[in-house]
């Protein structure tokens, strides 16, 4: 990650890709959310989704998955460069989550995100609080998931 | 058939739902697959960290919390699926050990003009720890099937 200083808004990333599997898709609601349309192909079918699909939480933490790849990848890269780098702080959580459109099985998405704000944190004067716009994308277009995360940066010493 | 419907869910109804025991491998199980950041994977550098310790990936509070929204009532009510989240705050860290519940909080309930099929309803769900700490508060939407569709409300 770039010091807060240096991140600029509206640079864009994209940050990976993943094709969703029937078997994951099944494992991740059998864990957390064992709604029927995510772990039975009859009961989706009946369902409005017409088809078995992942659970929105799915969705959204393989959207970090990508992020966290992503990062790892730059830190290795500025790290070669010879660049001083910095790791990520927590994030105080996220708005406006939207699932547009279920992910079905075999659907490839693509993850996103865009720096769309930073500030200076009072109580944290190392930190600046950092807004960014995310977003999934299927194979054929349709925004799938999009929110409003918020992370902690380190400031410039 | 569910037993619960649109109609069972009213405003202003404050509940609890379950417990889970979070545990060291489940936090390290889940950051490896989604969030494999030091903090979520590793006891010194969680200490170095925020978060003080060892800690679950917020994305990991809120799957948890799912389950015990899941396990609660939503396997049993006629449940349509969400449009979104409106908010999350992750407020404190979960860590290994911690025992979560799930409060439940209904803040709103509405009919949809262009599906008279189902109605929609705004939760409040906060994840608590031991002592009512307050670790994940979150404003979600749930749509569920209609007992009565189309029935004009009181």
């Amino acid at each position: 990650m770039r010091y807060f200083e240096d991140t600029e808004i509206g640079s864009r990333q994209i940050l990976g890709t993943h094709v969703f599997t029937r078997e994951e898709i099944i494992s991740f609601a059998q864990q957390f959310d064992p709604q029927p349309f995510h772990v039975d192909d009859a009961a989706a079918r009946r369902s409005q989704f017409g088809a078995l699909c992942a659970s929105g939480w799915h969705t959204a933490a393989m959207w970090m998955k990508c992020f966290v790849a992503h990062q790892t990848n730059s830190i290795a890269e500025a790290k070669a460069r010879g660049e001083v780098v910095v790791g990520a702080g927590p994030s105080p959580g996220f708005k406006n989550l939207h699932w547009l459109k279920p992910v079905y099985v075999g659907d490839t998405i693509t993850f996103a995100t865009e720096v769309k704000d930073k500030q200076a944190t009072r109580s944290r004067p190392q930190w600046g609080l950092l807004t960014a716009y995310n977003t999934g994308v299927n194979q054929h277009g349709d925004l799938v998931l999009d929110f409003e995360s918020t992370v902690f940066l380190q400031r410039r010493p | 058939m569910p037993e619960l419907f649109w109609e069972d869910f009213v405003e202003g109804d404050v509940k609890t739902f379950g417990s889970h025991t979070v545990t060291e491998a489940e936090i390290i199980d889940f950051a490896r697959q989604f969030d494999p950041q030091p903090m979520h994977l590793d006891h010194a550098a969680g200490a170095a960290s925020m978060l003080g310790g060892l800690a679950a990936s917020g994305w990991h509070s809120c799957a948890i919390m799912m389950r015990l929204i899941c396990d609660g009532f939503l396997l049993r009510a006629a449940g349509m699926g969400s449009p979104g989240v409106t908010e999350t705050r992750w407020r404190e860290p979960v860590h290994p050990g911690d025992v979560v519940t799930l409060r439940r909080t209904i803040l709103e309930s509405r009919t949809s003009k262009s599906r008279p099929e189902m109605g929609l309803v705004t939760f409040r769900f906060e994840l608590l720890k031991t002592g009512g700490t307050v670790a994940v508060d979150q404003v979600v939407v749930v749509m569920f099937g209609r007992r009565n569709p189309g029935a004009r409300l009181a």
